[in-house]
C-alpha cells in the first residue's frame, strides 16, 4: 500500500470554506474587492468611512447618544429573558418576582440590570437632549432628527412607566394609580381615554395586561424603529455638528481619520467600561420591591415614579388641569417646536452659543435655583388663592392664578435679559429653557427628597415614617 | 342653446380621482383605528367590583356611622338623620384610597391630603370635586350597592342620600 501523494491544489475542506465565509484573513487585492469589503460592512453602514478627527474628542459628545444605545441593547436583551420568568396576572406577577428574587439562576442580577439600565436611560436621554440642545446641534438640517429624538424619549418615558408596574408591588401600584389618574384630566374624553388604558375603573388585572403588552411589544418595536432612523439620520445629515470655522482658515481641511479603527476603538472602549459601571452597580444596589400590591391601603405618602415627581410637585401648586395636561403640554410643544424657532446657523457646535450665552446660562440656573424653592415654601405656607377666593372657580383660583404668578416674572425677565444683555433670540431661548428646566429639576429634587407624609415639606433627614 | 361647460374647469379627470382614492384611503384607515379601538375596550364583567354588592342589613349601620366595605370598594356612610349613602373609596385627585380618619371624623387622603366631609364632600383642595358615589338600594331590610356606576358630582344635593 502507498500512501495517497498529496494534490497539489486540494479543495478547501468545509471547515476552511466557513472560516473563510466568517473570518477572511486575506485583504481583497483588486479595489473593487475592498470596495465591496466597505460597502458589506456593517459598522460602516451606520458610520461614514471617515469622519474629522475633532469630533472624536468625546467631551463633545460624552458619548449620550452611544451609551443610550448600549443601554437599550442592555435592556431588549435582559427584558427578553426576563419574560421566562414572568406572568402578568395579579397575584401571579409578585410571587414570579419574589421566585426570580431567589430561585432562579442569576435572576436578581438579570432583573437589577434591567431596573438600573432603565432607569439610567432617563438620565442619559435627558442628558443627551441637553447636549444636542446646548450645542444648537438641532438647527437645520437636523430639525426632523431632533423631533425623532424627542418621541424617543417619549416612548423610553412611556416603556419606564409600563414596566413600572409589572412587579405589582405597594410602590408599583399606588405610582402607577397616581400617574394614570392624571389622564382623567384631559378634556372631555380623559374618563373613557383613562377607562381605556387601566381596562376598568382602577388600576387591576386588566392594567397589567395591557401594561405589559405594550411593554414588551408596541413600545420596544416602535423604539427600535425610531433608534434605527435616529443612527442613519445623524449620518444622512452629515454627521456631528462642528464649530463654524473663521474665514482665515476656512480654505485648511480638517483632518480626516478612518473611522476603522479610530472611530470605533473608542466606541468599543466606552460601551466595555459602561457595561463594567453598569455590572457592578447591579450587583451591589438590588432594586426596590416592597409588599405584594394592596388597593385598600395606599401608603403614605404615595409618590409616582421618580421621574415624574416633578410633575406631582407641579400637582401640589396648580389645578390638575393645570398642573397635569396644560403645562406638560406646553412644555412637550415648546422642544418640539425649538428646532424651527431657533434657526441661527453662525453657532452652531459651539456650547451655550457665545460668552454671553455661557454666562446668560448661568444666570438661568443661578435664578431658577433660588426662586423655585421660594416660590414652593411660599405657596405651601402662604399663598392660599382657593381660600382668598372661595367663590371663585377653581380652574381660576387654582389654574389662572398660580400661573399667571409664574409667567408674569418670567416674562419680566425676559425683557430684561433682552434690554440689559442685548441678547438675540438663540440666547433668550437658551436662557428661558436652562431657566424652566432647572426649575423642573429643582421640583424634582423636591418632590423625591423633601416630601413626606400627606406630602407635606420636610428635610430629607426628618421625615417620619407611618405605618 | 350653448353647450355648458364641464361644472369645474380646474378639477380634471386626474385630480378628480386623486382625490376620490385619497378620501377612500382616509376612511379605510379611520376604519381599522376604530377597529383596534373598539377592540381594547375593557371587558366589564369583574367579578365582585362593578357587580351589586350587599353591604348588610339597614341595623348593622348605627346612625352616624362610617363602614369600610372593602371588596366593594367603597363606604357606607349613614347619616344622623338615618339616611344612607354609599362613597367610593377612591380619592378624586389622583386615585389614592382615602382612609376614614375617626377622630378627625374626616376622609383624609394620604397622598396630597385632600380632606372630605362624612358625606364626601371636599374640606380641604387638591381635590377638585366631591368623593364619587355609588348608587344606593335598599331591599327587604338589606342595603345594596351597584359598584357599576359610578356617580360623579360637583356638590350635595338631597337626591343623593337614601332613606329606608
Amino acid at each position: 500500500m502507498t500512501e495517497p501523494t498529496p494534490q497539489p491544489n486540494p479543495e478547501p475542506s468545509m471547515i476552511d470554506r466557513m472560516r473563510e465565509r466568517l473570518v477572511p484573513d486575506a485583504m481583497p487585492s483588486d479595489d473593487r474587492g475592498r470596495m465591496r469589503m466597505v460597502m458589506d460592512s456593517l459598522v460602516l453602514h451606520i458610520h461614514p468611512a471617515k469622519v474629522e478627527a475633532s469630533t472624536l474628542k468625546w467631551t463633545y459628545t460624552w458619548g449620550l447618544g452611544g451609551l443610550a444605545g448600549l443601554l437599550m441593547t442592555i435592556l431588549g436583551l435582559t427584558g427578553i429573558v426576563l419574560i421566562n420568568n414572568y406572568t402578568p396576572a395579579a397575584p401571579q406577577a409578585y410571587l414570579d418576582i419574589l421566585e426570580l428574587n431567589s430561585n432562579v439562576w442569576f435572576g436578581e442580577l438579570i432583573r437589577n440590570l434591567h431596573h438600573w439600565s432603565a432607569n439610567l436611560l432617563i438620565v442619559v436621554s435627558v442628558l443627551h437632549l441637553i447636549r444636542v440642545f446646548v450645542t444648537g446641534a438641532y438647527r437645520p438640517p437636523r430639525e426632523l432628527n431632533w423631533l425623532i429624538g424627542v418621541a424617543m424619549l417619549l416612548l423610553v418615558i412611556g416603556a419606564n412607566f409600563t414596566g413600572y408596574l409589572l412587579p405589582w408591588d405597594q410602590l408599583a401600584y399606588w405610582a402607577i394609580t397616581v400617574g394614570t389618574s392624571i389622564i382623567s384630566y384631559v378634556p372631555l374624553i380623559g374618563n373613557w381615554l383613562s377607562r381605556l388604558i387601566l381596562g376598568g375603573p382602577e388600576v387591576g388585572a386588566n392594567t397589567l395586561l395591557n401594561f405589559y403588552s405594550m411593554h414588551i411589544s408596541f413600545i420596544p418595536l416602535l423604539i427600535f424603529g425610531l433608534m434605527s432612523y435616529h443612527f442613519w439620520r445623524v449620518r444622512k445629515d452629515g454627521g456631528l455638528t462642528l464649530p463654524k470655522k473663521a474665514e482665515s482658515d476656512s480654505q485648511v481641511k480638517p483632518e480626516r481619520v478612518t473611522t476603522i479603527p479610530h472611530l470605533i476603538r473608542r466606541e468599543f472602549i466606552f460601551a466595555i467600561v459602561w457595561i463594567a459601571i453598569i455590572l457592578v452597580f447591579a450587583m451591589l444596589v438590588p432594586a426596590p420591591l416592597e409588599g405584594i400590591a394592596n388597593p385598600d391601603i395606599s401608603p403614605n405618602p404615595a409618590k409616582a415614579p421618580w421621574y415624574f415627581m416633578g410633575l406631582q410637585e407641579l400637582l401640589l401648586h396648580f389645578h390638575p388641569l393645570f398642573g397635569a395636561i396644560i403645562l406638560p403640554g406646553l412644555a412637550i410643544l415648546a422642544v418640539f417646536l425649538l428646532p424651527f424657532f431657533d434657526i441661527n446657523l453662525t453657532s452652531v457646535g459651539v456650547y451655550f452659543r457665545s460668552q454671553r450665552g455661557r454666562s446668560l446660562t448661568l444666570l438661568g440656573i443661578g435664578l431658577a435655583l433660588i426662586a423655585t424653592p421660594i416660590w414652593v415654601v411660599l405657596d405651601e405656607y402662604v399663598l392660599n388663592w382657593n381660600a382668598w377666593l372661595p367663590t371663585w372657580d377653581m380652574l381660576i383660583s387654582n389654574g389662572l392664578i398660580p400661573l399667571a404668578v409664574v409667567l408674569l416674572p418670567l416674562i419680566f425677565l425676559d425683557e430684561w435679559i433682552y434690554k440689559t444683555f442685548r441678547a438675540d433670540t438663540e440666547e433668550r431661548v437658551l436662557f428661558i429653557a436652562t431657566f424652566l428646566f432647572t426649575a423642573f429639576i429643582v421640583l424634582t429634587i423636591i418632590g423625591i427628597f423633601f416630601r413626606g407624609p400627606g406630602m407635606s415639606l420636610y428635610w430629607p433627614w426628618a421625615i417620619p415614617t407611618i405605618h | 342653446m350653448t353647450q355648458t361647460a364641464s361644472p369645474d374647469p380646474n378639477l380634471s379627470r386626474r385630480d378628480f380621482l386623486k382625490i376620490a382614492w385619497a378620501f377612500l384611503g382616509g376612511v379605510a384607515l379611520l376604519e381599522t383605528a376604530g377597529v383596534f379601538i373598539a377592540y381594547l375596550q375593557p371587558r366589564l364583567a369583574e367579578g365582585e367590583f362593578g357587580s351589586i354588592i350587599t353591604a348588610g342589613l339597614v341595623d348593622d349601620f348605627p346612625a352616624n356611622s362610617v363602614t369600610h366595605i372593602t371588596n366593594g370598594r367603597f363606604y357606607i356612610v349613614r347619616l344622623g338623620d338615618g339616611g344612607f349613602v354609599s362613597v367610593y373609596h377612591r380619592c378624586t385627585h389622583l386615585g389614592c384610597t382615602v382612609p376614614w380618619d375617626s377622630t378627625a371624623q374626616k376622609f383624609i387622603c394620604p397622598c396630597h391630603n385632600s380632606q372630605f366631609d362624612q358625606q364626601g364632600l371636599v374640606e380641604n383642595p387638591p381635590a377638585p370635586r366631591p368623593l364619587d358615589l355609588f348608587p344606593v338600594a335598599i331591599e327587604n331590610g338589606e342595603v345594596k350597592v351597584d359598584t357599576g356606576t359610578i356617580l360623579q358630582r360637583q356638590s350635595y344635593e338631597t337626591a343623593q342620600v337614601v332613606y329606608p
